[in-house]
């Protein structure tokens, strides 16, 4: 079997959501070819996920005609099935080359497809409170691979490169600029592996020390309940659950959180949770892995000291 | 400036899922709504946008009568007119196809939609419609201008947030941050009763995929508790036991 996995391209290598793609093509057993656009360094990461070749077009252009590239290489190259990220490029470009050529596109798939007669796989539904299995119609497939439930799987190797020599169409959107940093160093909220996360719990702003301090010490990146990104305690983009974004990290912890079920939506494909919640009739409970029923100011400094204790002796 | 905003019926957020056999989700108690995405920022926005540019909004929807109340929602909302295109949602190919196929004579200036359902997630409906109609598109915007022919788009990444220009026509799929939610007035709704609602018929779009059976997502084994004075040991428990630090 031969899949085309598309990696997104920052600044010369393979996201992780990307590798994540590779990763994913490569357990199905196939031949993996990664195709990427813009200037590379050396095979961008992919041969070290499984990728067997990487075929570069140089260039800089938008996401339509990203998908008049990746549409002709699907084509020309004979692939079984393509794979890419379920993020904002991904949701850009394969319903694109999804109509170009004719194929089905099952997004946000969550496990490994089973291919042995036809594309059956499993996404999920009701913002993770259901699974559907999803049979697609067509001999070829597209699936976009929800980020973070697959796992990056390095198997060492490095990828042959093909330099591809198609002309970009011009672009329509124009990316104007990316305003930095949101301002905080830390790990990036939607790739993070573990979280640290508060609530209206928290009682002010001026309290949100103590997260941070657990968070970089575990070097976790921080997340917030709606209504405390509401009333401007937080920032905005570090609000999770069914209006905010979707994470899944291996570890949430979440202080001071009551755990609705629109909070739920978007934590519940962590990995382990941890709920701190001075109410033992939180409903979050019912979700976690490990729980402390206990006020968060006296259980934090607690954690903190523990977990300074676990770093510096690792 | 003529605005469609594409709007999809989802059950409320707190309501209970189960499926009545493997592929048929219960709907019995369950109250619907608009998807929020659909309607607190895709709809308010072109609302906005008609308030400062002028022009109108239509809402359209595929689906059955069923769908009616959700349309008028909208319409109580503010939206001018409501289309409901008679046709059963079978998959992201089929809705698409069903509102590209409503919409490519229409000339419709911007085509707004949620980023995706809080039911099906798909997230592909509004990219599938903009190949379709052959339109520039940007998925997931948090922010949207328009100034004359060019638009406008900011997007919160990760790292950052990215600004894009484009220009009409064209389509984006709305995220947080691109408007506020409004609460319908009585003005509102009393108007909306008079407002049109067309019924369309279908353009009998096929599906590409289909739903084998739905699941539930395997329970979880249990809580063990910590009590707060040994809160240190949870650490130790994450690392040896979870082996997730
Ligand atoms: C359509 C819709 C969409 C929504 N989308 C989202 C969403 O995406 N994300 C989201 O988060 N919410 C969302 N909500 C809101 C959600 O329903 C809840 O209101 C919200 O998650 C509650 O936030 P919270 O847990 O921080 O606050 P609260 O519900 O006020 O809970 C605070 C918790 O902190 C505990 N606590 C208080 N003091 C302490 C202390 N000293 N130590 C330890 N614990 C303490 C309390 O026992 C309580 O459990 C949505 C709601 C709707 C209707
Ligand atoms: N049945 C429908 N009728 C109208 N618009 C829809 C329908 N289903 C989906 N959409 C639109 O497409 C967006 C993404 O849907 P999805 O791809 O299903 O997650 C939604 O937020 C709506 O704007």
């Amino acid at each position: 079997m031969k899949v085309l996995v598309f990696v997104e391209n920052n600044n010369g290598k393979a996201t992780k959501a990307g590798l994540e793609a590779i990763s994913y093509a490569k357990s199905l057993g196939a031949e993996v070819t990664a195709f990427m656009i813009g200037d590379v360094q050396a095979d961008g990461g992919v041969g070290e996920c499984g990728a067997q070749t990487l075929k570069v077009q140089a260039g800089n252009c938008d996401s339509r005609a990203m998908a008049k590239l990746i549409a002709q290489e699907a084509k020309d190259g004979g692939y079984n099935l393509l794979v890419a990220s379920h993020d904002n490029l991904g949701k850009e470009i394969m319903p694109r080359v999804a109509i170009m050529n004719g194929y089905t596109l099952i997004s946000g798939v969550t496990e490994l497809a089973n291919v042995a007669n036809g594309c059956m796989v499993k996404r999920n539904v009701f913002s993770g409170k259901a699974i559907a299995e999803v049979a697609s119609k067509s001999t070829i497939s597209i699936l976009t691979v929800l980020p973070n439930s697959f796992g990056v799987k390095k198997v060492g190797g490095t990828a042959a490169i093909v330099a591809m020599s198609a002309t970009c169409e011009p672009s329509q959107v124009k990316l104007v600029e990316v305003k930095g940093n949101h301002g905080d160093a830390g790990v990036p909220l939607p790739e993070a592996d573990l979280v640290v996360s508060a609530g209206r719990g928290m009682k002010g702003p001026e309290n949100w020390g103590m997260v941070e301090e657990l968070a970089s010490i575990l070097g976790a990146a921080t997340a917030c309940s709606r209504p405390v990104s509401d009333i401007g305690w937080r920032p905005h983009h570090e609000h999770v659950g069914q209006t905010g974004i979707a994470i899944r990290p291996n570890l949430y912890i979440a202080i001071g959180i009551s755990g609705a079920i629109q909070h739920l939506a978007g934590v519940n494909g962590s990995k382990v949770i941890v709920v701190i919640n001075k109410d033992p009739e939180a409903p979050f409970f019912k979700a976690a892995d490990y729980g402390i029923v206990g006020d968060a100011f006296e259980v934090l400094p607690r954690l903190i000291e523990a977990a300074k204790h676990f770093t510096a002796n690792k | 400036m003529k605005i469609l905003v594409c709007v999809s019926k989802v059950p409320d957020t707190t309501a209970k899922i189960a499926f009545s056999n493997p592929t048929i989700y219960d709907e019995s108690g369950v109250t619907f709504i608009i998807n929020p995405y659909d309607e607190w920022y895709a709809l308010v926005r072109a609302l906005e946008l008609k308030e400062t540019l002028g022009g109108s909004v239509v809402v359209a929807s595929v689906g059955g009568a069923d769908y009616e109340p959700i349309i008028r929602k909208a319409l109580a909302i503010g939206a001018d007119e409501g289309v409901r295109i008679d046709a059963a949602e079978k998959d992201a190919f089929s809705v698409a196809t069903e509102i590209a196929s409503y919409a490519k004579d229409q000339s419709f200036d911007l085509v707004l939609c949620g980023k995706e359902t809080i039911q099906y997630n798909g997230g592909i409906v509004p990219g599938l419609i903009a190949e379709m109609l052959s339109l520039p598109y940007v998925a997931g915007a948090s922010k949207l201008d328009v100034d004359g022919n060019v638009v406008k788009l900011e997007r919160e990444i990760a790292t950052g947030i990215e600004v894009f220009e484009s220009t009409l026509p064209m389509v984006v799929s709305a995220a947080k941050g691109m408007a506020e939610q409004r609460i319908p007035n009585m003005r509102g709704i009393m108007a909306a009763r008079t407002k049109p609602l067309a019924t369309i018929a279908s353009a009998n779009a096929t599906e590409q995929s289909e739903v084998l059976q739905f699941s539930m997502p395997p329970a979880k084994s249990g809580c063990k508790m910590i009590a707060p004075e040994d809160a240190a040991s949870l650490i130790q428990l994450l690392h040896e036991e979870a082996k997730v630090i």
